[in-house]
């Protein structure tokens, strides 16, 4: 890989100007995705803050072809160009080489767009997905989704007399069930492990077939932290445990970083705003389980990696 | 020359497409489509059409699929039915407003619920509004002329509007007739190359489907789309007459009959026209000054060369294969008598509801519409404005 210094130097497909918050994850995940691209490339987008913020007519931040579509469809929209540059190509119409990278947020993959993931990955296309995971509906005002962690506020599970805890249900593994469909790569990064998300994006432009990296993405309305500390907080989630780095090559888990100690999950919580009704005393019971939890999926992942589990 | 074959309905369709040979399908299979699908697949298969053909997971993948084929320039065709449809509702609009000249086949069903699986029109009625060209055929031979037909009323420049191609489900998709083959080479000459000035592989000059388009924007694109099927008219009779020099068969608008000195007419879409028009016949023999207006456009609607055809006529018959609950009547009804509004001596206007889930209709309640049209020209007297064939009551 390239190093930095040389990658940094890459003319920017995203140009600036655009309008997402200071401090979003998505602009600084499409800029290091790009980075990494060699090959020209074709972009689609579901619905969301990445699609409204960068294209408000007449304007557009994209120095690529770009296309959104709606909400549900970013992987069967880009499905529909990759199957039109398969045709065109076999049929001597076009000879570039080109490279299709559907992004979208959580709600539409975890949730709204997952049939036409699923569909996608099952067919082969020839594309890599992204799915920037802000674990919440952002652009509609942070709804809860199945990304969403437990324990979270939301909009629409707020923290009531009821129900002190936010949203009660743990997320969906998301990595895990594409994974299941036995895609030749699959990955989860975090833009604070600039290096390691790179590579892993290379890998999977480099892999025939269709491929998945889901990655963390900082929200500093939703997530109720300061934009400046973003990306902090964003490393905050691998040295807690919470957002494992990790890849599956065809069907292989492997662990690409590993803090030497993890910390304590507390560190995450109290960092968010979003946590911050979870360590009053009353909602001790819910820490806990949500610390077991941590492990319990950081066990597993080791399991699948064939790693020895720390003391 | 071309060949003359017996093909049904959704063979006839998948012998268009084979001619076609579209850069992309994608579909998703629903009766009574299935079969224009399946034999699709064979010529997949079997290596005689350069499609690559995506089978997707949903229709709503089918539609996304072709909006992201054909913003990447390649000819993306689809077909589907009733739910299917419905499934693809919201991409239907998408693919209208990006101007995107995708093709597909309507293999007309009746909308759930109850769930049914015959004929009637609900489903491309409440697609009417989508921005669509819609184009309705009466007969297998109908159905594979109109699509290849759309293919240029589509990518043509000032038009660049998605077009379907319906026709009824079982009673023409699988129904075997006799069709009238042309030849490949014939066809691909008349459809010509598809050329997308703004296609997303053109990485060189990057293009932006799909903004956010807000007030200050979404109200004149939506009025160059309105501009669009505007001109399509003269577009879709251009094309009409080109097709009439290959195949000897012509297409207007609408498909008339009898209608010269006509006093009675009948207005319907789909394989009912055929019904009509053998009743149309028969009458005339009789000496009876019947006629027939077939709708083949539906949008764009052809509304001042409907008035002028109906001219003179003293009292017409629309029949609609769907309901527009608590509207006037049915929707081509209301489009019928919208359009004759402005006549100086308008002739009496009813409507009949008929053949809603496939229900039957014959020729002798066709009859009994024109015993009606012949009272209401005689008495001037209109009793009842929406009535129903066929129906127990």
């Amino acid at each position: 890989m390239p190093s930095l210094k040389v990658l940094s130097r890459k003319k920017e497909l995203l140009t600036g100007g655009h309008r997402l918050c200071a401090g979003c994850g998505a602009s600084i995940i499409v800029r290091q995705v790009l980075m990494a691209a060699e090959d020209p490339v074709v972009m689609s987008s579901a619905t969301g803050c990445l699609e409204v913020a960068t294209t408000i007519y007449p304007f557009t931040a994209w120095r690529i072809p770009w296309i959104h579509c709606a909400f549900e469809n970013s992987a069967s929209t880009l499905s529909g160009v990759e199957a039109a540059y398969r045709s065109l190509k076999r049929q001597g119409k076009i000879d570039r080489t080109i490279k299709f990278i559907a992004f979208g947020g959580d709600g539409g993959t975890y949730d709204i767009g997952l049939q036409a993931l699923s569909g996608v990955l099952e067919r082969g296309h020839n594309l890599l997905y992204i799915c920037y995971d802000n674990q919440a509906y952002m652009n509609t005002g942070i709804q809860r989704s199945s990304a969403t962690p437990e324990g979270a506020a939301t909009t629409t599970s707020p923290v009531g007399k009821a129900i002190p805890e936010g949203k009660q249900r743990p997320r969906k593994d998301l990595t895990r069930i594409v994974a299941a469909h036995d895609s030749p790569y699959v990955a989860q990064a975090n833009p604070a492990y600039y290096n390691d998300l790179i590579k892993k994006v290379q890998k999977a432009l480099s892999t025939e077939g269709p491929t998945f990296i889901n990655i963390l993405s900082p929200c500093p309305r939703g997530w109720r932290h300061d934009p400046s500390l973003s990306i902090q907080i964003a490393k905050l989630a691998v040295l807690t445990g919470v957002w494992p780095l990790y890849e599956v090559e065809k069907g292989q888990y492997r662990v690409t970083y590993r803090p030497k100690k993890r910390h304590p999950l507390r560190e995450w919580l109290e960092s968010q705003g979003r946590f911050r009704h979870l360590l009053r005393p009353e909602n001790k019971g819910i820490m806990e389980r949500l610390g077991k939890q941590v492990e319990e999926k950081e066990k597993s992942l080791l399991a699948l990696a064939g790693e020895e589990t720390s003391a | 020359m071309g060949r003359i074959v017996g093909l049904t309905g959704d063979e006839a369709t998948a012998e268009a497409m084979r001619q076609i040979n579209p850069d992309v399908v994608a579909a998703y299979p629903i009766t009574p489509q299935t079969e224009t699908v399946q034999r699709f697949s064979e010529f997949v298969a079997d290596g005689i059409v350069a499609t690559e053909m995506v089978r997707v997971e949903s229709e709503h993948s089918a539609m996304s699929a072709c909006v992201g084929a054909a913003a990447a320039g390649a000819r993306a065709m689809t077909a589907t039915s009733a739910n299917g449809l419905a499934l693809m509702w919201e991409i239907c609009y998408i693919a209208a407003s990006y101007r995107l000249p995708v093709i597909m086949a309507v293999v007309n069903r009746a909308l759930s619920g109850p769930i049914n699986i015959h004929c009637d029109h609900s489903d491309s009625m409440g697609a009417r509004d989508a921005g669509w060209i819609q184009i309705y055929s009466e007969n297998c031979q109908e159905a594979y002329d109109n699509l290849i037909q759309a293919v240029r009323i589509a990518e043509e420049e000032k038009v660049r509007l998605p077009v379907m191609v319906t026709f009824d489900g079982f009673i023409i998709s699988h129904a075997m007739e006799r069709v009238e083959i042309l030849e490949d080479d014939e066809v691909s000459q008349f459809i010509g190359k598809y050329k997308n000035a703004y296609s997303l592989l053109d990485v060189d000059s990057p293009v932006t489907y799909g903004p956010l388009d807000l007030y200050d924007y979404y109200f004149e694109h939506k009025r160059q789309q309105i501009e669009a099927i505007e001109i399509s008219p003269e577009v879709i009779q251009k094309i009409g007459r080109e097709f009439k020099d290959l195949s000897g068969r012509y297409y207007d608008l609408m498909g008339n009959c009898h209608l010269e000195g006509a006093e009675l007419v009948i207005v319907a879409a789909g394989s009912t026209a055929g019904t009509v028009k053998s009743v149309v016949d028969e009458l005339r023999e009789k000496g009876e000054k019947v006629g027939l207006l077939k709708i083949r456009t539906f949008r764009p609607f052809p509304a001042k060369q409907i008035a002028e055809v109906l001219r003179g006529v003293r009292a017409v018959a629309v029949l609609d294969r769907s309901v527009s609950f608590g509207a006037q009547g049915g929707p081509i009804f209301l489009e019928i008598r919208s359009a004759l509004f402005d006549e100086i001596k308008p002739p009496a206007v009813v409507n009949y509801i008929y053949g809603l889930g496939g229900r039957d209709i014959g020729v002798d309640e066709i009859k009994r519409v024109y015993k009606n049209l012949e009272r209401i020209a005689h008495t001037k007297k209109v009793d009842e404005l929406v009535g129903y064939l066929g129906l127990r009551e």
